[in-house]
């Protein structure tokens, strides 16, 4: 198990305190949920600010909305078999199951693109009312961190192709991209539920 | 290609900011010079710039620091004399549209580059070597995190020359600063230097947080960390709650502007009410963020020159820790005028109320630490005392305005400019100047003169005085804040009186410039060297290294065995550093250049974003992700300093404090 060796000696070597990465990455997220909790508060303050515009029910559609979450939920699936294979240390099938991951968060974003421009085709803007605002404010806050979760993938594909062996460096990499992935995840359920289809009901 | 930008936004008719582009100019010109004629850019590069170790980064932030106290200070005696002149008729010297800039700069650079900084300094001097460890957790973000604020200072800056600032206060309030009042790039200045800084205070707040919980030296439980870090701790838990929902309300504020928004525009649906709410929300805890690494100070101060151990330090982190939960449930008080209701402001009310009495509680731990000790008058005890008094007439003003109905009295009046004030100076600033003063040969070697210390704290503690008193009796007057010219006569003798405590508070930093002058010119006379490390014989582990410590801090991981942990050693001979090894090859970051480049990247993006340079800015933003990018492939970064290098450079000091001790 070439992996456990690479764990022990980073933990044998000299150091009395081995970097605590992970730990700070996942508090880090936890200020980023609060950005994320923010943006509902916001969202929640300006629901029916509709300012003469459209309401979210007139403009949300529950099809592209369900292909959307799809794509995202079983992304998360793929990136968990990704780790698996990073445990196992089969650095191929990990390159592959990111790169499935990775066209699954493309495929998110293009349809959330997409249904964006549509509204926007539609005269319902962010600039139309505080509602469309906190709506495109806050949806686009995610989509943001999915594109910069995209480019972190592409990163590690291409990092992992120069390597032979995951050391504990790069394993503590993959982790944290996981735990960001599966956040995002956890953020998008909160937007279908509160955002989606609270407005549609 | 320019965006807005065209060379009317130069303020070449403006005479004082063409004076100050010169002054700045000439200083800035004989600073690079000098750096160039002895040759110091490769040594600044190497060892600063690109400097991973927390304690060149200290030093770092708190010259920046006081460079933004010299720009804010400024600012304020500007504004002192405008309205020592601005009477009866005579518009003063700065036109409103100047005037109004000059106090959304002052307030600006004060908060989040004075204090903010010189806090930032603080810890990173004190925490690690008072918890035991090597580092931070996240070296290489530490440095990112000094230069995000570091061009962020600089981008605010440049509104002096190119453009102009924001004349909608320190806070921004909408409608006033959105496009419809404020089309110019003032505000697009403010959002994106704070929003840049706030990106460096966030990752500082997580980094000391990760740090103190997970590198405490072995047998440094909770209840055995010392008073200054665990007030770092629990600023830092403020820092990463509330700093986000800046980001979020600064963004929201960016939005409304830059891509026609309708969050708090008067149309639209647009409520301005929830951007006060956000704003203090944030707001409101970065107070605490600020004092409470102030009493964090005081802590370590008065114990050491009290020869007493701190009276009641369970009840000091508790009442640190009580303050930083409270602190989210009173923003409310900053707009009970805006109608929330009885009910709402009677319960913030009460909530702020409360607030006084872990603070209180804070007080009597330090006269009773006082009380029977054998208290040595040194100038950072000038500065503890000071603060002492000053911070419980700022706190009892602050009860005052915590009264829903005295504050429909005193709202915007400049009885409110008078209190906060008085517990930022009086609080803050007194506090980190005795950090400074304290903890100054830990990070240089050498002590600051004493003398002029002193000379430095009577002039800012008189002059504080005579400058705020009158702005509490102006505010029971009626005078508001952010007047611009004003013509009752029954105010003027008290603006002239606040003149002059300006001018005396102006003493006051020349005195503290004198001191570090005279400091670094005597730094090698034997009575200001610091050779043991020690030199107030105090108590906690960051005294047990060398002055300055070596840049791995501790060749061998002290362990503590009690509160207070070096005092305990030392009063039972037990031998901190360990001396004499054995020693073991010890484990460092390497210096690198990425932060300095994200930080760069970031104010060309800021600044292009600012004047709609579309182009640039995408440069600036791609120039950031290709940085990290690259930076995350580098399999370099880390260095073993051999064990036999670390037993030189140990007995190297041994020697020294054997010399020392033979005297």
């Amino acid at each position: 198990m070439a992996h456990d060796t690479t764990f022990h000696d980073a933990h044998s070597d000299h150091e009395h305190h081995a970097p605590p990465t992970v730990f700070g990455f996942w508090v880090y997220l936890m200020t980023d949920c609060i950005i994320f909790g923010t943006l509902f508060a916001v969202f929640a303050t300006f629901r029916n600010q509709y300012a003469g515009g459209p309401t979210g029910k007139e403009l949300f559609e529950i099809s592209g909305l369900a292909m959307e979450t799809a794509l995202l939920l079983v992304s998360s699936i793929t990136y968990g078999f990704g780790m698996i294979a990073a445990h196992k240390g089969a650095i191929r099938s990990v390159q592959l199951w990111l790169a499935i991951t990775f066209l699954l968060g493309l495929g998110f974003v293009g349809l959330e693109i997409n249904e964006f421009a549509h509204l926007i085709g539609e005269g319902a803007g962010p600039d139309r009312s505080a509602f469309l605002s906190a709506f495109f404010t806050l949806v686009s806050t995610h989509g943001l961190h999915v594109s910069c979760g995209l480019i972190w993938i592409l990163t590690l594909v291409v990092q992992l192709s120069r390597v032979t062996e995951i050391s504990e460096r790069m394993m503590n990499k993959l982790t944290m991209l996981s735990l960001f992935w599966h956040f995002l995840d956890i953020v998008w359920i909160c937007v279908f539920s509160f955002v989606y289809l609270g407005s549609m009901i | 290609m320019l965006g807005r930008l065209s060379f009317a936004d130069i303020p070449v008719d403006v005479p004082i900011l063409v004076g100050t582009f010169a002054g700045v100019a000439v200083i800035g010109i004989a600073v690079l010079a000098l750096i160039t004629y002895y040759g110091k850019w490769g040594y600044l590069w190497k060892e600063w710039f690109t400097s991973v170790d927390h304690k060149r980064l200290a030093v770092m932030y708190i010259v920046l620091a006081l460079v933004a106290l010299a720009r804010g200070f400024a600012d304020a005696i500007m504004m002192r004399t405008q309205l020592a002149l601005a009477y009866a008729g005579n518009p003063g010297y700065l036109p409103p549209h100047h005037y109004d800039q000059i106090f959304s700069a002052h307030g600006t650079i004060m908060i989040f580059f004075l204090a903010m900084a010189f806090m930032t300094g603080l810890f990173n001097l004190v925490v690690p070597l008072q918890i035991g460890a090597r580092d931070v957790a996240f070296p290489f973000l530490n440095n990112l995190s000094f230069w995000m604020t570091a061009i962020a200072f600089i981008l605010i800056n440049v509104s002096l020359f190119i453009g102009e600032f924001s004349q909608c206060g320190w806070l921004a309030y909408p409608p006033l600063s959105e496009t419809q009042f404020s089309p110019g790039v003032g505000v697009d200045y403010y959002i994106w230097a704070v929003q840049l800084s706030g990106v460096g205070t966030l990752l500082t707040g997580v980094n000391f947080f990760v740090t103190i919980v997970k590198m405490r030296a072995p047998g440094m439980t909770w209840m055995k960390v010392p008073v200054f870090t665990w007030t770092a701790f629990c600023a830092c838990v403020l820092i990463m709650v509330a700093f986000p929902v800046l980001t979020v309300v600064l963004g929201m504020l960016g939005l409304d502007r830059y891509l026609g928004m309708h969050f708090f525009t008067n149309d639209g649906g647009g409520n301005q009410m929830l951007y006060l709410s956000l704003i203090w929300t944030w707001g409101h805890p970065e107070v605490y963020i600020l004092i409470l690494p102030a009493f964090g100070v005081f802590s370590e101060v008065v114990p050491t020159f009290s020869r007493k151990p701190l009276f009641g330090y369970a009840t000091m982190v508790y009442a640190t820790c009580a303050i930083m939960v409270l602190s989210f449930l009173v923003w409310l008080h900053h707009f009970f005028t805006m109608g929330a209701g009885a009910d709402v402001n009677a319960f913030f009310g009460i909530a702020t109320m409360i607030i006084s009495i872990p603070t209180g509680v804070k007080l009597f731990n330090w006269l009773f630490t006082m009380y029977k000790g054998r208290v040595e008058f040194h100038a950072t005890m000038y500065w503890a005392v000071g603060f002492m008094i000053t911070f419980t007439i700022g706190g009892m003003t602050g009860v005052m305005m915590a009264i829903p109905a005295a504050d429909f009295v005193l709202h915007n009046s400049l009885f409110l400019i008078a209190h906060f004030h008085n517990v930022i100076i009086g609080g803050v600033y007194f506090g980190y100047v005795c950090g400074m003063n304290y903890w100054f040969p830990k990070a240089l070697g050498f002590k600051l003169n004493e003398a002029w210390g002193k000379a430095a704290f009577w002039f800012w503690f008189v002059g504080f005085y005579v400058a705020f008193m009158p702005l509490y009796v102006l505010g029971f007057d009626g005078m508001t804040r952010r007047l611009n010219h004003y013509d009752n006569p029954a105010w003027h003798p008290w603006l002239l009186i606040a003149e002059v405590g300006a001018v005396l508070v102006f003493c006051g930093i020349a005195c503290q410039v004198i001191q570090l002058y005279v400091s670094i010119r005597d730094r090698n006379l034997p009575q200001n060297v610091d050779v043991t490390g020690d030199p107030w014989n105090a108590r906690s582990l960051e005294w047990s290294t060398s002055s300055p410590p070596p840049i791995y801090n501790f060749a061998i991981t002290p362990h503590v065995h009690d509160l207070d942990a070096f005092m305990h050693d030392k009063e039972n001979g037990i031998d901190t550093r360990g001396a004499g090894g054995p020693y073991a090859p010890i484990h460092m970051p390497k210096n690198t250049a990425a932060g300095f480049m994200v930080g760069a990247f970031s104010l060309v993006l800021g600044f292009a974003a600012i004047w709609y340079i579309w182009w640039l800015a995408a440069i600036g933003l791609i120039g950031v992700f290709a940085t990290v990018i690259i930076r995350s492939a580098n399999q370099d970064v880390d260095y073993y300093i051999p064990a036999e290098e670390v037993a030189r450079i140990e007995n190297e000091h041994s020697r020294k404090l054997m010399v020392q001790a033979a005297e």
